[in-house]
């Protein structure tokens, strides 16, 4: 007994030391993830570039705040993360951080403080960022970035996850991946690709499920679950490969088309794509839009030439007829007979003068809804959201049109929405489950609260 | 800047009849008189003509209906002094050849063509007659960025009797998309779905050309663009010696203030009857005196003479709500490079087409004459004819004349104390005898469509302007392009004679006005001038005649 307890007792005393330790002993900083040659200078505009590949502006700016100056509140499971001040401002913001400092938050997540932070800064993937690229953005950021002093509200999570040393644990986790590119990333288009859309893109952030420790599960394309599709604040963020790809029908040059614009032949870019377009994908250059592109539907096997350019200003642009899947909705709708069901009917009335009868939609204007991954998503919340309250596409700089679909909530109650879009998810040969007048109700009542 | 939400823009009351995107007649109105010897009264309710108001103005309320003017139009009194020689020309009529040429305004047509979207089919392709196209269009060098739009019933019959006759038919060149479009700035178009709402609303789908569709958004994007709604500008400021401008006053409608806004260069791009309006206002010219013929501000103003036959056909079903602004089928067999002058006796002609365009129950229910226009008795009208009616419409040239002029009101002023524009109009004999024309060679080809009844509406000798019933926005002249300072208010580059820094757009530009509506002509203008702006005016401001 007393040798039990002399035992607990030193197993305690460990534990805490343990803790004590895990807490207060102070973390290691990766080391840069190469050697860069002495007197080495990033090209000219090339931390500008690198800034807007990491899409930093879309988080790191309130809406209608100086840019970069931090303050927008963003939502997570554990509570409202606000982003913080990255101009160089020495007492708001990082003017006072070292590189090695900065290095660190990129790819350690720990902040020149020490503090650890919070995941929703994609650490994860930015780590994969070449040392010539961080190195650009902090004299970017540094440099030529004016300083704002903007004092940001503090996050406070409630407890545990107020507790930043958990994060710790969770970094042995989520950090299991060397710091650097995963593959060579010069030489081909789809090398460029694969480097931009595993790092600075971060778009594993959204488009990989999480593991059971919300991780990303898929951070490099060697992973099996890279990209394959997860969930974020409500919305799919689709899978970007393999049987359930939203890609499956898309060209190298419609994805492309659709990165650097938010629109192409086939969808539209709302909600945080939406954003990412906006804030970062329409300020890179063709050839990287391209890449990324190329690399993308690669993961599927060869994604056949890489056009020249993309986007260009076309002209006319013929709508597709109904395929093989979609004829026989096309069929009852042209008919238009009186007994058919009202979510049909609701379709004809509301929605087939732009999305037509095939559900084809127009070319870069109307989105498609057959195969729409938006339509048939597990998340029915933006579908019925964009239904009640329209959407809308950014202006980008190859397409300045700010494409508006109005909203129906003023025309349409949930009953006839909850028809309507339960219609929509099983037209064309969509196959997803119906949603109910209640599920609409509790998203009209979230965008009545906003 | 307006939003247009399905279904609240469809509301045939609110726009189509009570005028939303209308301007107000309290806000700004002209006066008008059939002649010198009458006094003219104010416009107060809207009828002969709608001018727009707010951002888009007419660009945006409009039917779609793109023309180029035929080479011969833009050098008429060449075209009928080498055929007929100048002894044709009737005493009074301001006869006259425009001061720039359709191969110099070819490429600018193209563009705009490019920029507005329009749907069609090319006729003469680089001199090339091309089948299905207008054979008696001016040549182009390119065919129309969009295929030519679809056909409805009314519009399928006329084509078969127009075929039948001999004649030519083909699409009306539509600014409503017949596919998703994208334009040389990246802006964007959907394609039509025939709702039939489009002259007096804002197009809900992106179907119709307009600066919403066209321009604006790509517009904002430029870091040296704003645009200041809810400001009206009251005059353009000239420079002490009056040789330049220095800016425009505007009436800030939030602030209740009137506000300078200096300028390097002042372009005048409101509707024709404003830009004349401010003109005169700003002494940027000498007003037009028909006694004497001397000045040029308000000078040949010009308007469009219309008619048309209306068919009854209790067997055919048209469908009429099935339609938009530019649909049908058009032959120029009649228009102005196919009419014989000399022979006739007129100078002019006119396009003919039939479509469906609205099938807007208030506006649009033609009944046979003698039905009465309410109570049971036109019920059954309506019962019994309602989608069985088709018509063919004659949209002809009006000519430029003495006595048709603007100048201001010596007794109306405006809110602003500004006096209002006078309108001296009145409808003359060589116009009036073209539209009998038009009558005489309309009926019989009518009449080989068999329908059950069918009726005229073609104003004849002795008609007289009224100001009442609706007629066509295409308003003219009153600024007009000259090759000398003492013909007109603007040089062949729009820019006006007084002050090298002011250009003017628009339909006032128009030495008389063309047998088609006026859109084409008013973007190719414009493109010209803009590029005279680019690579001639801006190395070097100076008057560039």
């Amino acid at each position: 007994m007393k040798c039990f307890l002399r035992l607990a007792g030193g197993l305690a005393v460990l534990g805490v030391v343990a803790l004590l330790a895990f807490i207060y002993v102070p973390v290691k900083r990766t080391a840069p993830s190469e050697e860069l040659a002495a007197g080495w200078q990033p090209e000219p505009g090339q931390g500008e570039y690198v800034m807007h590949a990491s899409d930093c502006v879309a988080c790191h700016t309130a809406p209608g705040g100086e840019p970069l100056a931090g303050g927008r509140a963003i939502a997570s499971p554990m509570g409202t993360i606000w982003s913080t001040n990255i101009t160089p401002d020495p007492e708001t913001g990082i003017g006072g951080w070292t590189l090695d400092e900065f290095r660190a938050s990129l790819v350690d997540g720990i902040a020149a403080d020490g503090t650890h932070l919070y995941p929703a800064m994609p650490y994860e993937n930015y780590r994969l960022m070449t040392e010539a690229d961080i190195r650009a953005l902090y004299g970017y950021m540094m440099n030529e970035v004016e300083p704002v002093r903007n004092e940001v509200e503090t996050t406070s999570l409630a407890f545990p996850f107020n507790l930043r040393f958990g994060i710790r644990a969770w970094n042995w986790l989520a950090l299991g991946h060397a710091s650097g590119p995963s593959a060579e990333i010069a030489g081909t288009p789809e090398a460029r690709g694969r480097y931009l859309v595993e790092g600075a893109g971060h778009c594993a952030a959204c488009h990989s499920p999480r593991t059971p420790f919300m991780s990303q599960d898929g951070v490099t394309a060697a992973d099996g679950n890279f990209l394959a599709g997860g969930v974020i604040d409500g919305w799919n963020a689709p899978a970007l490969h393999g049987d359930g790809s939203a890609l499956k029908d898309w060209s190298v040059a419609e994805l492309a088309a659709y990165l650097a614009t938010g629109r192409n032949a086939h969808s539209a870019a709302n909600g945080e794509m939406g954003l990412v377009v906006e804030h970062s994908l329409q300020h890179l250059s063709d050839a990287d839009n391209l890449a990324m592109a190329a690399f993308l539907k690669g993961l599927d096997g060869d994604a056949g030439g890489i056009p020249e350019t993309l986007a260009a200003n076309s002209g006319s642009l013929p709508e597709a007829p109904a395929d093989a899947a979609g004829e026989a909705t096309a069929a009852m709708l042209t008919e238009a007979q009186p007994g058919m069901p009202e979510g049909a009917r609701l379709y004809l009335d509301n929605c087939s003068g732009c999305h037509f009868v095939t559900g084809k939609g127009a070319p870069e204007i109307f989105p498609e809804l057959a195969g729409n991954s938006l339509v048939t998503g597990s998340e029915t919340g933006p579908l019925l959201s964009v239904i009640l309250n329209g959407a809308d596409v950014p202006p980008t700089g190859k397409r300045p049109m700010h494409l508006v679909m109005q909203g129906y909530a003023e025309r349409l109650d949930d009953g006839e929405i909850a028809e309507l879009a339960s219609f929509l998810r099983s037209a064309w040969g969509n196959d997803a489950p119906a949603v109910s007048a209640a599920d609409v109700a509790a998203v009209r009542g979230a965008a009545a609260t906003h | 800047m307006p939003d247009f939400k399905y279904p609240n823009q469809i509301d045939e009351l609110k726009y189509g009849v009570r005028l939303k995107m209308m301007q107000k007649p309290s806000q700004q109105t002209v006066t008008v008189r059939r002649s010198g010897d009458e006094t003219a009264l104010p416009y107060r309710s809207l009828g002969s003509f709608l001018p727009g108001n707010g951002v888009g103005g007419a660009g945006t309320h409009w039917n779609g209906l793109n023309w180029r003017p035929q080479p011969e139009e833009l050098r008429l009194r060449s075209h009928v002094a080498e055929n007929w020689g100048e002894g044709i020309i009737p005493e009074g009529m301001n006869l006259g050849d425009y001061p720039v040429s359709y191969d110099e305004l070819e490429p600018h047509f193209t563009h705009f063509e490019k920029v507005a979207g329009i749907s069609g089919k090319a006729g003469n392709l680089n001199g090339e007659i091309q089948e299905g196209g207008n054979p008696f269009e001016g040549w182009r060098s390119e065919d129309y960025p969009m295929p030519q739009q679809k056909r409805t019933w009314d519009s399928q019959k006329f084509h078969d009797a127009c075929t039948a006759a001999g004649y030519h038919p083909f699409q009306a060149p539509a600014g409503i998309a017949s596919t998703a479009y994208v334009n040389p700035y990246g802006m964007q178009m959907g394609p039509c779905n025939y709702c039939g709402f489009c002259e007096r609303y804002g197009c809900y789908q992106y179907s119709k050309s307009s600066p919403q569709t066209a321009i604006l958004d790509a517009l904002k994007r430029m870091p040296n663009f704003e645009c200041r709604t809810e400001s009206e500008v009251l005059r353009v400021e000239l420079a002490e010696d009056g040789r330049t401008a220095t800016g425009v006053t505007y009436w800030d409608e939030a602030a209740q203030e009137e506000v300078f806004q200096p300028a390097d260069i002042v372009i005048l791009s409101s509707y024709q009857l404003n830009n004349v309006h401010l003109m005169l206002l700003s002494g940027l010219g000498e007003a037009y005196d028909p006694l004497t013929g001397q000045g040029t501000l308000g000078k040949s103003y010009a308007y469009q003479m219309n008619g048309g036959v209306t068919m009854f056909f209790e067997d055919e079903h048209f469908n009429p709500f099935v339609g938009h602004g530019a649909n049908g089928v058009c032959i120029d067999d009649f228009s102005v490079n196919q009419n014989d002058f000399g022979a006739l006796g007129f100078i002019g002609g006119s396009y003919w087409r039939s479509g469906t365009f609205n099938g807007q129950p208030i506006r649009n229910m033609p009944l046979p004459k003698g039905t009465p226009s309410w109570g049971a008795g036109w019920k059954d009208g309506i019962g019994k004819w309602y989608g069985h009616a088709m018509s063919i419409g004659s949209h002809g040239s009006h000519m430029a004349y003495e006595n048709n002029h603007l100048d201001l009101d010596p007794t109306y002023t405006d809110r602003h104390g500004r006096p209002l524009m006078r309108m001296t109009f009145n409808w003359q004999d060589n116009d009036l005898r073209m539209n009998q024309y038009m009558k005489s060679m309309m009926e019989p080809l009518a009449a080989s469509m068999n329908p059950d009844l069918m009726q005229s509406g073609f104003k004849g000798p002795g008609a007289q302007y009224d100001v009442r019933p609706y007629q066509t926005t295409h308003n003219t002249g009153g600024h007009i392009m000259s090759e000398t300072a003492a013909e007109g208010a603007v040089n062949r580059y729009c820019q006006t004679w007084k002050a090298h820094n002011v250009f003017a757009m628009g339909a006032g530009n128009f030495v008389q006005n063309t047998q088609y509506n006026p859109t084409g002509l008013v973007g190719g203008l414009a493109y010209w001038t803009v590029n005279a702006i680019r690579t001639q005016y801006l190395s070097n401001p100076r008057p560039l005649v």
